[in-house]
C-alpha cells in the first residue's frame, strides 16, 4: 500500500501539502492531528460533533456519507453542500490528490 | 462552605478513580462536575458506545465503565456538587484554595485536582443575531423547569434525542410545542421517534422539516420567530424558543487561574502530574506533556501518582509506603470492610 497526497488549507488560507500512510487506518481528522493542524476531534472520530468538519475542495470521489455523519451535519453549524466530516473519511488510495478547507471552529 | 482533602474538578472517569486512589490513601474528595451527572463525556456523549482499551475489561460500554467507577469508590463517601460549574480559584495564605462555582457554591480543599477532560460541556447555541438578547427571555438552551412551560408556546430546534424527548415531555404541559429540524430524519431512539409521529398526528405536536429558525423577534421578551422553510420565510408566534443542538467542551473559566496552558490543555510536571501552581494538579485528558496520550487508561495512572503527592503535601513529613488491597483490603469511610478471605489452615487427618 502506498502514500497518498493530500492538500489541506488551513483556517488562515494557509495550504499544507500532507502525506498521509494508507495501512494506517487512518482518517482525515486523525491526518489533521497527526500533522499538527488545528482540528479538536473532540468527540474522538465517533460522528458526534463536528470538529471536524472540512469543505471538500477537489472532485475527488469520496465514500458516501453515512447515517450518522449525515445527522451530525443535519445539526453543525457553517455547514455547506461540500462539508464532510474528516472523521468519517477513511485513507484509502482512492483519495489520492483530495484538496480539503477546514470549517470554521464553533 | 464544603471542606475535603482533594477537590477534584471534572467527574469524568479520571476524577472518579481519583476517589478510589485517594480513599485508600484516607483522603476524602469531592468533585464539581458542569454536567448533571457523573461520568462526563462517557455518560454525555456516548453511553452506549462500548471502550475497547480498558485493562482488563475486553469490551465495557462507557455508561457502565462510569457506573463501576461509582461503585468502586462508594465507600469513600465522595461528595458532588453536579450543574454547576468551576468559576473562580484563590488560594488563601496556608496555601490552600478556595473554589467557586458559578452557582457560588465555595469549596475549601488543600489540593485541588482538575480533571476537567476537554473542559465544562456547555450548549451549542445557534447563530441567530440577536438570540443573545433573548436569553432568559423566552430562550433557553437547558430545561431546567418543565413547569415554566405550563400552558406556554414552546419552540423546539434539533434532531437528536434531547429534542425529541423534551417535545415529547412538553407535550403534555405546553399549550402548543413545535418541534423543528433542519431534516425530515431524526437522530434519537427508535421509540423517541415513533412517539413523535404518534404525536404529530394526534396534533399534540407541530412539526416543521426540513426547516430552521434564523431570525427570533420581540419586544422585551421573545414573543414569535421567522422560520425559513425550503428558502420561504414564515413567522410563528411563541412564547419560548429553546434549540437542543447539543453541548461542547469550552476549557473557559480554568484557562483564566494563572496555570500555564498549551494548545488548551494545562502542562504538568510528569513527576506527579503537578501544575505551575503547588497543590494544584491537573489529570486526565486536561494536561498536556511530553508523550501525552489522551486515554482513559492514563488518566487513571496519572490520577493514582498525583494522590501519592497530595498524601505528601496534606501529611508533610508522615510515611507512608504503597500498600496492596489484596493485601491489606480496604477501610471505607462509612466503616465498610472489603479484604480477601483468609486461607483456611486445618490438618487434613
Amino acid at each position: 500500500m502506498s502514500d497518498i497526497n493530500l492538500k489541506i488549507k488551513d483556517r488562515e488560507g494557509v495550504i499544507h501539502q500532507v502525506v498521509a500512510p494508507t495501512d494506517m487506518a487512518m482518517n482525515i481528522m486523525e491526518i489533521c492531528k497527526a500533522y499538527e493542524l488545528p482540528v479538536e476531534g473532540t468527540c474522538g472520530g465517533m460522528a458526534m460533533c463536528a470538529s471536524c468538519q472540512c469543505y471538500i475542495l477537489s472532485k475527488t470521489d469520496l465514500p458516501e456519507k453515512n447515517e450518522d455523519e449525515e445527522a451530525m451535519l443535519s445539526e453543525a453549524f457553517f455547514v455547506q453542500d461540500n462539508s464532510r466530516l474528516g472523521c468519517q473519511i477513511a485513507i484509502t488510495e482512492q483519495l489520492e490528490g483530495l484538496e480539503i478547507e477546514l470549517a470554521p471552529e464553533y | 462552605m464544603i471542606k475535603t482533602d482533594i477537590l477534584i474538578i471534572g467527574a469524568g472517569p479520571t476524577g472518579l478513580f481519583t476517589v478510589f486512589e485517594a480513599g485508600l490513601l484516607k483522603l476524602k474528595c469531592h468533585l464539581i462536575d458542569a454536567l448533571a451527572q457523573p461520568g462526563g463525556q462517557c455518560s454525555e456523549i456516548y453511553p452506549k458506545k462500548p471502550i475497547y482499551d480498558i485493562p482488563g475489561f475486553p469490551e465495557i460500554l462507557a455508561g457502565d465503565l462510569t457506573k463501576n467507577l461509582l461503585e468502586q469508590g462508594k465507600q469513600f463517601e465522595p461528595g458532588f456538587t453536579l450543574g454547576e460549574r468551576a468559576e473562580t480559584i484563590d488560594k488563601l495564605e496556608d496555601g490552600s484554595f478556595i473554589v467557586t462555582t458559578n452557582k457560588g457554591t465555595k469549596h475549601h480543599a488543600p489540593i485541588v485536582a482538575i480533571a476537567g477532560g476537554l473542559g465544562s460541556f456547555e450548549p451549542r447555541k445557534p447563530m441567530i443575531d440577536n438570540i443573545d438578547t433573548y436569553e432568559d427571555n423566552g430562550v433557553a438552551y437547558i430545561i431546567k423547569d418543565p413547569e415554566v412551560y405550563r400552558n406556554k408556546r414552546v419552540v423546539i430546534a434539533g434532531g437528536g434525542d434531547s429534542a425529541l424527548d423534551w417535545s415529547i415531555f412538553l407535550a403534555d404541559i405546553a399549550s402548543e410545542v413545535t418541534l423543528i429540524h433542519r431534516r425530515n430524519e431524526f437522530r434519537g431512539a427508535l421509540d423517541s421517534v415513533e412517539k413523535v409521529r404518534e404525536l404529530k398526528l394526534l396534533n399534540k405536536i407541530n412539526l416543521i422539516t426540513p426547516a430552521e429558525v434564523t431570525a427570533l423577534h420581540g419586544k422585551d421578551k421573545l414573543e414569535a420567530i421567522t422560520v425559513t422553510i425550503d428558502g420561504q420565510e414564515q413567522v410563528l408566534e411563541t412564547d419560548h424558543f429553546i434549540p437542543l443542538f447539543g453541548l461542547s467542551p469550552k476549557l473557559g473559566p480554568i484557562a483564566n487561574w494563572g496555570l500555564d496552558i498549551e494548545k488548551n490543555a494545562i502542562k504538568v510536571d510528569t513527576l506527579d502530574y503537578q501544575t505551575n501552581i503547588p497543590g494544584v494538579f491537573a489529570i486526565g485528558d486536561v494536561n498536556t506533556y511530553q508523550g501525552k496520550l489522551k486515554l482513559i487508561l492514563c488518566g487513571f495512572h496519572e490520577a493514582t501518582l498525583m494522590c501519592q503527592s497530595a498524601y505528601k503535601i496534606i501529611n508533610p513529613g508522615k510515611r507512608y509506603v504503597l500498600k496492596y488491597t489484596t493485601v491489606s483490603g480496604i477501610d471505607g469511610f462509612d466503616g465498610s470492610r472489603k479484604e480477601a478471605p483468609k486461607a483456611v489452615v486445618q490438618s487434613i487427618n
